[in-house]
Formats: structure tokens, sequence, C-alpha cells
């Protein structure tokens, strides 16, 4: 493949991702769907940073004897950090959606405002 | 050369897979694709020299996120109603697509993929890869850095996932105490914390 377009294809196909999942968010109007769409946009966002961490020829950011080259182990971090602070804020979104389905007998945004319209 | 075969391949299979999710209608192959959508990812963490993120991602993106989605599921309906095509469709895929041009735009201007001459490769890492398995005593730099040299961050991220916890079973801790229906998000997560 030619190095040039590999060098950005990772960046592009990460920028695809976080674009499909803006669309779910913003165009379905049901709540698991856009639950859904919301951790493709977080997941695409740590390929961008995991990507940008990574070095040509390096290693794991393992301490090993005979390797010099590791790659970029902060990306690496802050990516775990994002990970567990993604699942927390999926679980309390999933949690208002079982609530909300208590509430008004539905998932899909136009019911909902539908009812509450009706009062 | 054929790392750079791996990560093109499951780039490619990580995009069709999430249009795949977007354009399911049935909401348990959306979710059980999604788990597929994960684990894809955690394999490209891991090709991508990031076996740490690879494992966390595997087992709390593709693990945990997905039974979580399948409880709710269980307690709510399994299907996207029909009509999904609501008003201002085409103004939203313009929003879409300005701005993921926009961004691909910015990144003409970042290093390249695997760039060693990286600034980011070129300040504050080197000393992190250098000094710390001698300052810590741990070979894995990931960890060293995770629980010691930004070990108040971490403590952070624990008082974040107690936030959610309670505001989960805050939530949902009428339904359990009414003994309506068991299953709920709010304990699965509890087992969550103790696995991280």
């Amino acid at each position: 493949m030619d190095p040039i377009l590999f060098e950005r294809y990772p960046y592009w196909i990460a920028i695809l991702l976080m674009m499909i999942g803006f669309y779910t968010l913003i165009s379905r109007g049901n709540l698991i769907k856009q639950v859904v769409g919301l951790n493709i946009f977080q997941t695409s966002v740590f390929i961008l940073y995991i990507g940008l961490g990574n070095v040509e020829g390096g290693a794991a950011p393992i301490l090993r004897a005979g390797t010099d080259v590791y790659s970029n182990p902060l990306p690496h971090v802050l990516i775990l950090t994002s990970i567990v602070v993604g699942i927390a804020t999926t679980a309390l979104a999933l949690g208002l959606v079982v609530r909300i389905r208590e509430a008004y007998g539905s998932i899909e945004e136009d019911e909902i405002r539908a009812k509450d319209a009706d009062g | 050369m054929i790392e750079h075969l791996l990560v093109v391949v499951l780039l490619a299979f990580l995009a069709a897979t999430a249009i795949a999710v977007i354009r399911l209608s049935n909401l348990y192959a959306a979710v059980m694709l999604f788990g597929i959508y994960s684990l894809l990812s955690a394999s490209l963490f891991l090709v991508m020299d990031a076996p740490d993120v690879a494992f966390t991602e595997a087992a709390v993106g593709a693990g945990i996120a997905t039974v979580l989605m399948l409880t709710t599921l269980s307690l709510a309906s399994d299907r996207e109603n029909e009509k999904p095509l609501r008003r201002g469709q085409p103004l939203k895929l313009v929003v879409v697509a300005v701005t993921g041009l926009a961004l691909a735009w910015g990144t003409l201007d970042l290093p390249g993929y695997g760039d060693p001459d990286a600034p980011a490769h070129s300040h504050v890492a080197p000393r992190y890869i250098e000094d710390s398995p001698r300052a810590i005593g741990i070979d894995n730099m990931v960890t060293s850095i995770l629980a010691s040299y930004r070990g108040f961050d971490t403590l952070g991220e624990v008082a974040v996932i107690f936030t959610a916890g309670l505001g989960v079973m805050l939530l949902l801790g009428r339904t359990i105490s009414s003994g309506s229906r068991s299953k709920s998000g709010g304990r699965k997560h509890g087992g969550s914390k103790s696995g991280d």
C-alpha cells in the first residue's frame, strides 16, 4: 500500500466510525440505539488515540531486554481511564432507559414526546 | 508489513460492523454486533502495541457493556420502530458529513501513523519509558504510570464509577425492592466495580 495513504488511513477510518456513531445518535429515535451509537463514537476516539501513540517498529511498552523502541505509553493510560469512565456513563444511560420504559411504556423518542404532549 | 495489513483489514471490518449496527432494526442483533465491534477494536489495540488497553476493552467493552445492554433489552422491547426516518434527515446527514470532512482535513496536519519523530513521542514519553521501570520497579510502564505517577487520577476514576453505581441504584432501587423484576443494571454494575 502507498505509504502516504497508509499514514492517514487509520485516522480517517476512526473519523468515519466517529461519524457513524454521531449519525446514529442524532437520527435514530430508539434510546438503546442511541446508547449503542454513543459507544461506537467513544470507541472510535480510543482508536484515534491509540493510533497516535503507535511508533513504527516499536514494541508494547513493557520493559524487555534488547528492545529500545517502545510505543508511547501515555495515550494507553489515558484510554484505560476513559474506557472505565465510558462503561460508567453507559450503565447510567441504560439505567435511565429502563426507568423511562417503566414510566412511559416505550423507548421510542417520538412516542415518549407524544405522551408528554398529552399530559 | 504484516502489521500494516492487519491494521488495514481490522479497520475495514470495524467500519463494516458499525454500518451494519446502524442499519439493523432488530435490537438484539444490533447489540450482539456491537459486542463484535468492541472485540474487533480490542484486536486492533493489540496490533497497535497496546495490550493493556486491548484486554480492558475486551473485558469491559465487549463483556460488561454487552451484558448491560442485553439486560436492558430484557426489560424493554427488542425491536426498533420501523419508521426511523424522522424529519430533517438530509440536514442531519449534511451536519455529519461537514463535521467528518472538517476532522479529516484536520488530520492532514497530524504526524503520520507510526511516525517515530512525532512531537508526542519526543518530550514527556521518553522520560517515562527510560525512568519508570527503575523508579517504580515495575516492567510494565502503563501500570506504573496508571497506579503511581497518575494515582490520583485513578482515584478520581474510582469516584466516577462509585457515583455512576450510586446513580443506577437510585434510579432502579425502587424496582428491585418492589420485586417486580429482579434483574437490574444496578446489580450487574456492582459486579463491574470489583472487576476493575
